[in-house]
């Protein structure tokens, strides 16, 4: 009998395609992943914020959630449990951003919650899928049933004309306002559609069966205006919209307070609100949510035209011998042709405009602390 | 005038003893688009192997390695404003630097057009 192969990357539905096109593959999240097309990055990246780029986001993972009684506010209050977001109040049809959290108030995973109507849709890191799931196992498997949709592909149709280019499928698609989603039939495939994504701009989320996602994706690609985008540009593109890629600016260190994503916890889970608390690490958050938190992340500017990257020390002087804190992201911005950047800093140093020094290559380059995102944000509220 | 390549895809344009430094094409396609070049200072001494400029693309940054021990003479400021240059005219325009030559036996060890073409074949 042979041992199961490990190492051995995981390919998603699109795999064929991507080779087909010409990509440039790479390992990521134990996928054979596409990095760039022919094009490359910076032509992807600007494709996607003037037209439409098709990503394949297969590798992500999608999580149902049913509760065992039937009824849905059941299962939105167990996952209640395990983030500090408002899950009950979210609408049918409806999708809310949200974090798992640790017992410290550290973010396990940051991931997409959609109420269905008849359960809860999730939508989680490649990266931590396995234990994500394992995560609502422990927690939620007396209330809910839960089911890994591992025979979906996940496609993102992202950029100003991604409207157009999916309402040739299914004019329904027109009638959702960001953060809206249906379950809605294209290309006879049933798919579950979202109005969001991970780019900053207008665009959809398409969960679809894996064994019509090539067909699909090839007829979206039909369209000259739609091209295809690897994880390159992905990343330039929700840098450039300010957006946390976890693992990176967030992670089990880092409170949601900490990594300025407050704005997702609902005022309900909030001390005074109408179900505080009750969820891992609240203790820490709320504390946070009152105090303000010690280091907060920040949008960073470089000063100069050299890209700034992760793990960059950041100082408060050219000279201060102890470090004020860390670029957790940065590279070249294409749309704001300039180097952009994010990271932690002291909170008393977080206010917009403030000037801070990264060390590269043994000099101090100044970034100023910029609010986010770096690009307006194209969605359609 | 000689050319000669690097292991490392610098190429070096000889003229008496001043060698013109640059990356070649296919270093340029694999870096992908280029949005920053950092350029050593005029003056300085180089050894051979050691890191001399930087070359940035959206994705990373490369160290540009010295392919001879020497001084730096003349950089290129062209490429601080128009980073982009090393993709369209790798061998050419997109020179970074040029540098004194301190022993021309170094020249020896590098490669010829044809021994670069089969290295990257």
């Amino acid at each position: 009998m042979l041992a199961r192969d490990e190492s051995a990357l995981k390919r998603t539905p699109l795999y064929d395609l991507h080779l087909a096109l010409g990509a440039k593959m790479v390992p990521f999240a134990r996928y054979d992943m596409p990095v760039q097309y022919p094009p490359g990055v910076l032509k992807e990246h600007l494709h996607t914020r003037q037209s439409a780029g098709l990503f394949d986001v297969s590798h992500m993972g999608q999580i149902e959630l049913k509760a065992k009684s039937g009824k849905l506010t059941d299962a939105a209050h167990a996952l209640e449990k395990l983030v500090p977001q408002d899950i009950a109040a979210l609408a049918v049809g409806r999708q809310r951003y949200a974090q798992f959290t640790n017992e410290t108030g550290g973010i396990l995973d940051d991931l997409m919650v959609t109420n269905l109507g008849d359960r809860l849709f999730l939508v989680v890191n490649a990266a931590c899928k396995v234990e994500d799931e394992a995560h609502l196992r422990a927690h939620l498997s007396d209330v809910c049933d839960i089911t890994v949709l591992a025979d979906r592909a996940l496609l993102a149709l992202q950029g100003p004309k991604a409207e157009a280019a999916l309402a040739k499928f299914c004019a329904d698609v027109g009638k959702l306002r960001f953060m809206d989603v249906a379950e809605l039939e294209l290309m006879g495939l049933r798919c579950i559609v979202s109005r969001s994504g991970y780019t900053g701009e207008d665009g959809f989320e398409i969960s679809v069966p894996a064994d019509g996602a090539e067909a699909f994706a090839k007829a979206l690609l039909e369209n000259p205006e739609v091209q295809p985008i690897g994880l390159g540009a992905r990343d330039s593109l929700r840098l450039e919209a300010g957006l946390c890629l976890y693992g990176h600016d967030i992670d089990t260190t880092t409170t949601p307070v900490e990594g300025n994503l407050t704005w997702s916890i609902q005022k309900s889970r909030r001390t005074g609100g109408a179900r505080p608390g009750g969820f891992a690490g609240a203790d820490t958050i709320l504390a946070q949510l009152a105090s303000g938190p010690q280091r907060l992340r920040v949008g960073l500017r470089p000063e100069g035209r050299a890209p700034v990257r992760e793990n960059a020390l950041l100082f408060a002087s050219t000279d201060s011998a102890e470090p004020i804190g860390k670029v957790t992201s940065g590279g070249f911005g294409p749309s704001l042709n300039a180097p952009v950047a994010m990271g932690y800093l002291p909170a008393a140093q977080a206010a917009a405009g403030t000037i801070v020094f990264a060390e590269v290559r043994g000099q101090r380059l100044p970034l100023r602390v910029a609010a986010m995102p770096f690009v307006p944000n194209g969605y359609k509220r | 005038m000689t050319t000669l390549y690097t292991s490392d895809h610098e190429w070096l344009k000889i003229e008496g003893d001043i060698a013109t430094v640059g990356i070649t094409n296919y270093a340029q396609e694999q870096l992908g688009d280029v949005v920053f070049v950092e350029l050593p200072k005029v003056g300085r001494s180089v050894k051979k192997a050691e890191a001399a400029a930087v070359v940035e693309s959206v994705k990373a940054a490369s160290d540009v390695y010295a392919p001879i021990t020497g001084e730096v003479l003349e950089v290129n400021d062209k490429l601080g404003d128009e980073p982009a240059l090393v993709n369209s005219d790798a061998g050419g325009a997109a020179w970074f630097f040029k540098m004194k030559i301190a022993d021309k036996s170094e020249l020896d060890g590098l490669m010829d057009e044809a021994a670069y073409k089969a290295h990257t074949a």
